[in-house]
């Protein structure tokens, strides 16, 4: 195993042990949170805190690196418009979110711990994002 | 399971992840990202990707087997309603360039506005579903 592959496989463990232990793989945990007019439970706020004060320190640092460790360049997202694509994807992830409560990372860790709705939710997201990808395709076709 | 010890020390956690995927290769730690890649990444861009979630399925799986407070392996959710929702959460999450993670943790940490306004959106999306679901047509969710 080379070490990009186990630097990606110890960060992948690592991010999983956060959602199991924060109970963010609990989906009624997150729509708790959710429903703010309601029966509110504040978990995710302090998931979301502590993951973002340590990226929002860690992540100006790390970036004044010539390069990665093991890499030859960062490799950050390119796109910095809020543009119509952003805004309604985020909308529509949202309100999936918002019936179930689970989004990608909780899902898969919750698949691989024996949760069963985990077991029917994954394979439906899979489909969605594939059902985007082949119109993406068929636009790009229809552009040319 | 709402304890705010375990989750700030469980978001630590996910924000130590990130970090180090992006200073050892380089890159965002945004799992909807890393999966879409699977698939449409070249070849070799494609090694990394599994190994991140083979990690955070084997060890977020495995700790939902000894933590006290895991959720039960009970099907809580209707059956139609866990599709329409995975559906809507891959093909949005798609669309958006990014999920909890990849436009949450890491798009707030580099202090990006267009991920600060994916944010607010899907956060207020999810807000108002749980509204109409929970409090307008009062179903069991």
């Amino acid at each position: 195993m080379n070490s990009t592959v186990l630097a990606a496989l110890v960060s992948g463990a690592l991010f999983g042990l956060g959602l199991a232990i924060s109970g963010m793989t609990g989906r009624h945990v997150i729509l708790g949170f959710l429903d703010l007019f309601g029966d509110f439970n504040p978990q995710l706020a302090y998931v979301l805190a502590g993951a973002v004060v340590v990226t929002a320190i860690s992540f100006r640092i790390v970036l004044r690196l010539p390069r990665p460790a093991l890499t030859a360049g960062f490799q950050l997202p390119a796109a910095t418009a809020v543009d119509r694509r952003l805004l309604l994807g985020a909308a529509i992830f949202g309100i999936g979110w918002g019936l179930i409560g689970f989004c990608p990372g909780p899902a898969l860790a919750g698949l691989a711990g024996g949760l069963p709705d985990a077991m029917i939710f994954v394979p439906a997201m899979l489909a969605g994002s594939y059902c985007h990808h082949l119109l993406g395709r068929r636009a790009k076709i229809d552009e040319e | 399971m709402d304890n705010w010890v375990y989750g700030l020390f469980g978001g630590v956690l996910i924000g130590l992840s990130a970090t180090l995927l992006l200073w050892s290769i380089g890159r965002i730690a945004g799992i909807s990202g890393i999966v879409n890649g699977l698939g449409t990444a070249p070849r070799s861009d494609r090694p990394w990707r599994m190994a991140f979630l083979l990690g955070l399925m084997a060890a977020g799986g495995l700790a939902l087997f000894f933590l006290p407070y895991a959720p039960t392996r009970v099907q809580t959710g209707s059956t139609p309603l866990l599709l329409l929702a995975g559906l809507l959460v891959g093909f949005g999450t798609r669309m958006g360039g990014g999920c909890t993670s990849g436009h949450g943790v890491c798009g707030l940490g580099r202090l990006s506005w267009r991920s600060l306004a994916a944010v607010l959106t899907f956060m207020a999306a999810a807000v108002a579903t749980v509204y109409i679901v929970r409090h307008l047509i009062g179903a069991p969710t």
